[in-house]
């Protein structure tokens, strides 16, 4: 299943919507690290409400989506982390570090407006 | 020790990874375990599988309902004939990793569930049991 990519000004917003292969992780981080410079997007935000596991493999792949992304100049915030997938990824060792993370879409959109305004002060 | 042996997936791409954990909610959800259980052991599912695949190419997820003395519990047990692991102790220290992973599956899974049970033959398989009770 594909992941549906909005652009939302100056951010791009990718709603995962149901349980990933490790194919379709593999193409978001594609389309997204190829987006970031298409539409000149300053900051993406990946909502994982909808996914009911997060496992090595998914950590994984999303740290380096994270990694790639700012390489390419723009920031990234990881949304919407359900409660017992917190507690089962920090049980297993999993980590997100260096990544900034939110509640939900709304708390992710804020913290990339006040990532984007420090940037750009600077 | 009873196991009642609920489903066995061949487990030999990434979208069977996601059939076998499937199968693991949906024998724990028989099982009455609370939600946070049920993601623990839908993840240990797929790290078990994605071991299978990485490693191994194919293998088998066998989960099942298991009852012993007065508790009741999921067994999952994951079997490959592949390479085996040639220093299992060393597999089970956090960090050590020969493969594409975190170096974090097996120790992890360990401790997410309540038993854990790996017998490695190099050359022959690998296959991992493990259990988690009903509280």
């Amino acid at each position: 299943m594909e992941v549906p990519i909005l652009k939302q000004s100056d951010y791009l917003i990718a709603t995962i919507q149901a349980a990933l292969t490790d194919e379709d992780l593999l193409n978001l981080h594609y389309a997204l690290v190829e987006r970031v410079g298409k539409h000149r997007s300053k900051g993406v935000i990946i909502d994982v409400t909808a996914l009911d596991i997060m496992d090595s493999f998914a950590t994984r792949t999303l740290r380096s989506l994270a990694h790639m992304v700012k390489l390419r100049g723009a920031e990234t915030v990881i949304c919407g982390i359900q409660p017992e997938v917190a507690f089962t990824m920090v049980q297993l060792g999993l980590t997100l570090e260096g990544i900034s993370t939110a509640l939900d879409l709304e708390e992710g959109l804020d913290l990339l407006k006040k990532i984007d305004t420090k940037k750009r002060k600077v | 020790m009873m196991v009642d042996q609920e489903a066995s997936i061949i487990v030999a791409s990434a979208a069977d990874i996601i059939v076998a954990r499937e199968m693991g909610r949906k024998v724990g959800r028989e099982l009455n375990f609370s939600l946070t259980d049920l993601t623990i052991i839908a993840t240990v599912i797929s790290e078990l599988a994605r071991n299978i695949i990485v490693f191994a190419k194919e293998g088998n997820v066998k989960v099942g309902k298991i009852k012993q003395g007065g508790k009741l519990g999921i067994q999952i047990i994951a079997e490959d004939n592949g390479p085996g692991i040639v220093d299992v102790f060393l597999a089970m220290q956090d960090g050590f990793s020969t493969g594409k992973g975190l170096g974090l599956g097996l120790p992890g899974v360990k401790r997410l569930m309540d038993e854990f049970e790996i017998l490695s033959d190099t050359g022959k398989g690998t296959t991992v049991s493990v259990i988690k009770w009903v509280l």
